[in-house]
C-alpha cells in the first residue's frame, strides 16, 4: 500500500495532494450541472445566462483539468483536505456567479463569498438588502449551493468523515444508530446514496406539500419557484429564502407545514430511513432524539410563555405558532424567520439565543455543536455527580443502550469548549472591528452575529437579524464570518489539523 | 454402561467416582500423573492422551461407549471432543462449558457441534444463585418442566412462627408439597401430623410463587431482598449480575480488576459496578455493603469467598452466599456463618448424573448429603403411575417416594389422592437414596 501513495507523495509534503485534488475536482466537474439548469432558469425569466454559463465553463475546465491528478489511496490526511478544500472551492465557484451577475450588494467579492459560503455551510446568513434587485436565477442558485451543502455535509460524514477521527466523525460511529450506517448497506457508498435519497424525496415531499397547500387555497401566494428553493433551503436545515420576509411572506399553513421540513432536516437521517422502512421504535427509543424533542418542546414553552407574558401577539395559535416556528428554525440552524423577532421581549431573544447552541441530530444537515454532543456532557455530568458518592464506580456512558468510549467522551468535551472559545473570541473580534472602523453595534447583537456565523445558523439579532443583513459589517468582519462558518460547518478539527506542521511533514 | 470421561480435573474425577461402582468408566487426559492419581483411587481405566485426538478416543474404544462426557477445563476442546466423539460412534455426548456463549448456539439446534448435552456450568451457577438470593430461607432451589414447577430446601430459622407447627396447620398452600424433612442427618417422610422444628431442613416441590409465600411466612420479618452485592466479576459473578438484571434487579458487583470491570460495567447496564478489592474495608463501609440485603461471594478461590462473606456478615448483611469449589467446605462454610454455599460442581454433577440413569431423568437435584433426590420423569406407557390414580399406586412403591408435583400440558395439576396420571404427564418426585433404583424403573 506504502507503495501506490509513494506515487502521489512528494519527499516533503507527507500528504497525497494529487489525490486530494482530483477529487475535488471532480466536485467541480459536477458543480456544472446545477449551474447549466441555472442559466436554464435565467433565459426563462429573462436574465442573463452569461454568468451562470461561465461559470459553468470555468468550473468544468478547472475540475477536468485538476481530476487528471493520478488518484493514489485515500487515509486520514487526505480526508481532511478533501474536506476543507471540497466546502472552500464550492464556496469560490459559488460566488463567481453573483460578481458576474453584478446586481446589488452581491457584486463586490467579499459580498458575493459571503453569500456563496453562507450558501454551501447552510449557514442562511445574507449580505443582499435589496432581494428585488436580483433575478430568479440568482435566488434559485443561493438556493441550490444550500441545497448542495447539506447534500454534501450528509455523504461526506458518511463516507469520509465515518473514517477519520474527526469529533462529528466518532460520533457517527459511536452513536448506535449510526453505526447501524456502516450496517444498512455493506458498501459506504451505497449507503451514502441511501442517504441521499432519504434527502431528495423529503425535498420532494416539501415541494409537493406547499403546491399542495396552494392548490387547497391556503397558500395564496406560493409560487411552484417559492416551494422549491424554500425546499432547497428548508430540509437542508440552512435557511436562505428569495422573499425578503422569509416565511413571513406566507400564510400561517405554509409556516405549520414547514416546520416539520426543518425538524426531519434536523433529525438522523438513518434513522428517518428506518422510519421509511416502517420501524419508528429506532427513532423513538433513541436517547438523542427524545433530548433534541424535548428541548423542541421545553425551549419553545419558555419562548411562548415569555410571549405571553409581554403580550406579544393576542390569541394562541400565533403565539404557538411563532415561537414553535422561531425556535425549530434557529435550534435546526434553518434560520427562517415568520416575524421580525428583533421586537420580542429580551426573554423571548435570549430563549433563541440559547437555541442556537444546541443544534439538531448528529447525521443530519444541522450545524451547530448538535444534540447528540450535549447529550453526552450531560449524561457525563450526571456521572461525575455518581461517582462524588461511589469513587470506585465504573460507569460507562450509554446512548441507547450502546457504550461511548471514554476518549469520545474526552474529545465531545473538547469540542464543546473550543466552540465555546472560538464563539467568544470571534465575538471580540467583532465588537473591537467594529469599533475600529466606526460601525455602531451592542454586545448583544456581536453574541448573535457570531454565533449565528460560525453555529451557520443564519440570522441572528439586531441589524443582523431576521430581516436585516450582514453587509453593515466592516469588510474584515465579512471575512471573519466567510472564514469561520467554513471552519463551523466542516466542525472545526479538519481546519485545525491542517494547520499543525505535523500534518504536512512527519 | 461404558463411559468415558475426557478430563480428569475436579469435575472429571468427580464424575468418574461417582459413576466407577456402577459403570465401566474409561478416564482419559493429557496429564500422566493426573490419570495415575485417579487409577489409585478408583476402578477406571486409564488413557493418557489428548482428547481431541481421534487416535486417543479410538484407543478408549469410544465407538462402544454408550456415554461421553468432556469435563476438561478448556470450553473448545470439551466441544471437539464431542463433535469427535460423534463421528467416531452414537455415544450420548455431554460438553461441560464455562462460557454460555456455546450454550446459546447448542440451545437453537439442540445438536449443534455433535453435543447433545451441553452443561454451562458457570451459568447453572448462575441461576442456582439467582434462586437462592430471591429466598430468603432457602439452602437450595432447583426448577423442574421449564420452571414451571420448584424444588427448594428451606431452614427453619430459630424462632419462626412455623416451628412447631404440624405440616396440616403449616402447609396453606395449594400447590405446595412438603415432600422431605432434613433432621439431624435423617430423613423423614412427612405426614400430617409431623411437627416441623427449628433448624430443620424442609424440602418442598410446588410452583415458584408458593415457595416465595412459603418462604415469607418462614421468615415473615423479611421482605424480598432489595439490595443485592455481587462480590467478583467473574463469568458466575456476571452471569448472576445478569440474570438478577432480567428479574429487575439493581446489584452492585465489586471487581478488582480495572478492565474486566470496565467490561462489565458495559455490559451490565443497570448494575453498578464498582472497581475495588472486595476485601478493602474502607471500600465495604462506603458503599455501606452491611445493609445490602444478600452478598453473593463468587471470587476466585474459596478462601476469598469465605473472607469476603464472612466481613459482610460481620457488617450486618442479612445473608450471605458463597460460591465453594471445594465440595467437602459446603458444611465447613455453613458452619461458621455463611448462610448458604453454592458448589459449582455438585450443580454440574446434577446435571450429568441424570444421564447416567437407568432410564433418563428429565431432571434432577441432589438433596444435601447425596441423601435424596428430586427427579422429573416423562410418564410412559410402562410406568407405574399411568391411568392409575396416585392412591393407589402409591401402594406398589416402596417408602421414601413423595410425588411432589405433576404437569400435564405445560399446565400444574396439584397431587391428590384421587388424581389419576396420563402419559406424557410430567411428574415431579422425591426419594431416598437408598429406593432411587427401584423407583427409577418403576416409574
Amino acid at each position: 500500500m506504502s507503495r501506490d501513495r509513494a506515487g502521489g507523495l512528494d519527499r516533503n509534503v507527507r500528504v497525497d495532494w494529487r489525490t486530494c485534488l482530483s477529487l475535488v475536482g471532480a466536485v467541480m466537474v459536477a458543480l456544472a450541472a446545477p449551474l447549466v439548469v441555472t442559466a436554464g432558469v435565467a433565459v426563462a425569466s429573462g436574465d442573463s445566462a452569461i454568468p451562470f454559463l461561465s461559470t459553468a465553463g470555468l468550473t468544468f475546465a478547472v475540475g477536468f483539468a485538476f481530476s487528471r491528478y493520478e488518484r493514489g489511496n485515500m487515509g486520514a490526511r487526505e480526508g481532511y483536505l478533501i474536506v476543507a478544500l471540497t466546502w472552500l472551492v464550492i464556496a469560490l465557484v459559488g460566488a463567481v456567479p453573483f460578481v458576474l451577475a453584478g446586481n446589488g450588494t452581491l457584486s463586490t467579492p467579499v459580498n458575493a463569498l459571503f453569500e456563496s459560503t453562507s450558501g454551501v455551510t447552510t449557514t442562511g446568513a445574507t449580505v443582499v438588502q435589496d432581494f428585488d434587485a436580483h433575478g430568479p436565477a440568482v435566488h434559485l442558485w443561493r438556493a441550490i449551493l444550500q441545497w448542495i451543502g447539506g447534500l454534501g455535509i450528509l455523504v461526506i460524514a458518511v463516507a469520509v468523515l465515518s473514517q477519520l477521527s474527526v469529533g462529528g466523525a466518532q460520533l457517527m460511529e459511536t452513536e448506535s444508530q449510526t453505526q447501524d450506517v456502516n450496517k444498512l448497506t455493506p458498501s459506504i457508498e451505497q449507503t451514502a446514496r441511501l442517504l441521499g435519497w432519504v434527502y431528495a424525496a423529503l425535498t420532494g415531499l416539501m415541494v409537493g406539500s406547499w403546491l399542495l397547500l396552494g392548490a387547497l387555497g391556503l397558500a395564496p401566494n406560493v409560487t411552484p419557484f417559492d416551494a422549491v428553493t424554500h425546499a432547497f433551503t428548508a430540509v437542508s436545515t440552512a435557511g436562505f429564502s428569495p422573499r425578503a420576509g422569509s416565511l413571513g411572506a406566507f400564510s400561517p399553513a405554509v409556516q405549520w407545514v414547514t416546520i416539520p421540513f426543518m425538524f426531519f432536516g434536523a433529525t438522523n437521517f438513518v434513522l428517518l430511513y428506518y422510519l421509511t422502512q416502517g420501524d419508528p421504535s429506532r427513532l423513538l427509543d433513541s436517547d438523542e432524539f427524545r433530548f433534541y424533542l424535548g428541548v423542541v418542546l421545553g425551549l419553545t414553552g419558555l419562548t411562548a410563555g415569555f410571549l405571553v407574558t409581554s403580550s406579544e401577539f393576542s390569541g394562541v395559535e400565533p403565539t404557538v405558532r411563532h415561537s414553535l416556528f422561531q425556535v425549530v428554525s434557529i435550534l435546526t440552524t434553518t434560520g427562517y424567520a415568520t416575524v421580525d423577532f428583533n421586537g420580542w421581549s429580551p426573554a423571548a431573544k435570549h430563549m433563541l439565543f440559547l437555541a442556537m447552541f444546541s443544534g439538531g441530530m448528529a447525521g443530519s444537515t444541522t450545524c451547530s455543536i448538535k444534540t447528540l454532543r450535549w447529550v453526552v456532557v450531560v449524561k457525563s455530568f450526571r456521572r461525575d455527580l455518581f461517582t462524588e458518592i461511589h469513587p470506585d464506580a465504573i460507569r460507562p456512558i450509554r446512548l441507547s443502550g450502546q457504550v461511548v468510549d471514554e476518549s469520545v467522551v474526552r474529545d465531545i468535551y473538547a469540542y464543546v469548549l473550543l466552540s465555546i472559545v472560538v464563539f467568544v473570541l470571534l465575538t471580540v473580534f467583532v465588537v473591537t472591528d467594529a469599533a475600529r472602523a466606526g460601525v455602531g453595534i451592542n454586545e448583544f447583537d456581536a453574541l448573535g452575529a457570531a454565533a449565528a456565523t460560525f453555529l451557520n445558523i443564519g440570522p441572528a439579532f439586531g441589524d443582523a437579524g431576521p430581516y436585516g443583513d450582514y453587509a453593515f459589517f466592516p469588510r474584515t468582519t465579512r471575512v471573519a464570518f466567510i472564514v469561520l462558518m467554513w471552519v463551523g460547518r466542516i466542525e472545526i478539527v479538519p481546519v485545525l489539523v491542517l494547520l499543525t506542521p505535523a500534518y504536512w511533514r512527519s | 454402561m461404558r463411559v468415558v470421561i475426557v478430563g480428569a480435573g475436579e469435575v472429571g474425577s468427580n464424575i468418574a467416582e461417582s459413576l466407577a461402582q456402577t459403570h465401566d468408566v474409561v478416564v482419559v487426559d493429557r496429564d500422566p500423573e493426573m490419570v495415575d492419581a485417579l487409577t489409585y483411587s478408583h476402578d477406571v481405566l486409564p488413557i493418557q492422551g489428548d482428547g481431541t485426538d481421534v487416535d486417543t478416543l479410538e484407543e478408549a474404544d469410544v465407538g462402544d461407549a454408550e456415554m461421553v462426557i468432556a469435563s476438561t477445563d478448556d470450553d473448545e476442546t470439551n466441544i471437539v471432543t464431542c463433535g469427535a466423539a460423534n463421528v467416531l460412534g452414537d455415544a450420548f455426548t455431554i460438553a461441560r462449558t464455562k462460557s454460555p456463549k456455546y450454550l446459546k448456539a447448542w440451545e437453537r439446534g439442540r445438536h449443534a457441534f455433535g453435543v447433545d448435552f451441553m452443561v454451562c456450568t458457570d451459568l447453572l451457577t448462575a441461576e442456582a444463585i439467582v434462586g437462592l438470593a430471591g429466598l430468603p430461607t432457602a439452602q437450595d432451589v432447583d426448577t423442574f418442566v421449564d420452571g414451571l414447577v420448584q424444588m427448594t430446601e428451606f431452614k427453619i430459622p430459630e424462632g419462626s412462627p412455623v416451628a412447631g407447627q404440624t405440616v396440616a396447620e403449616a402447609d396453606k398452600f395449594d400447590s405446595l408439597t412438603f415432600a422431605g424433612i432434613l433432621r439431624a442427618d435423617e430423613i423423614i417422610i412427612p405426614s400430617g401430623t409431623t411437627r416441623l422444628r427449628a433448624g430443620d431442613d424442609v424440602v418442598a416441590i410446588g410452583s415458584p410463587d408458593s415457595m416465595r409465600q412459603f418462604s415469607s411466612a418462614i421468615a415473615p420479618q423479611e421482605d424480598g431482598p432489595q439490595d443485592i452485592v455481587i462480590v467478583g466479576g467473574g463469568e458466575i459473578g456476571y452471569q448472576t449480575a445478569r440474570l438478577l438484571e432480567e428479574r429487575g434487579f439493581t446489584p452492585r458487583l465489586i471487581e478488582q480488576d480495572e478492565e474486566r470491570a470496565r467490561w462489565l460495567a458495559e455490559k451490565l447496564p443497570k448494575t453498578t459496578v464498582l472497581n475495588s478489592d472486595a476485601t478493602d474495608q474502607e471500600l465495604l463501609e462506603r458503599e455501606n455493603i452491611g445493609l445490602a440485603d444478600v452478598v453473593v461471594a463468587a471470587l476466585e478461590n474459596d478462601q476469598q469467598n469465605l473472607l469476603a462473606t464472612l466481613l459482610a456478615k460481620r457488617m450486618g448483611t442479612d445473608r450471605a452466599i458463597a460460591v465453594v469449589d471445594t465440595g467437602d467446605f459446603s458444611d465447613l462454610f455453613e458452619a461458621v456463618g455463611i448462610d448458604v454455599a453454592v458448589s459449582p460442581r455438585k450443580v454440574t454433577a446434577e446435571e450429568i448424573t441424570r444421564f447416567t440413569r437407568a432410564r433418563r431423568a428429565e431432571n434432577v437435584a441432589i438433596i444435601e448429603g447425596d441423601q435424596a433426590e428430586v427427579l422429573e420423569f416423562e410418564i410412559d406407557a410402562e410406568s407405574l403411575l399411568v391411568d392409575r390414580p396416585i392412591q393407589e399406586s402409591a401402594a406398589d412403591f416402596p417408602e421414601g417416594v413423595v410425588i411432589g408435583a405433576i404437569t400435564r400440558d405445560g399446565e400444574r395439576i396439584t397431587p391428590r389422592g384421587d388424581t389419576v396420571v396420563r402419559k406424557g404427564d410430567h411428574v415431579v418426585v422425591f426419594a431416598e437414596t437408598a429406593v432411587l433404583e427401584t423407583v427409577t424403573e418403576q416409574l
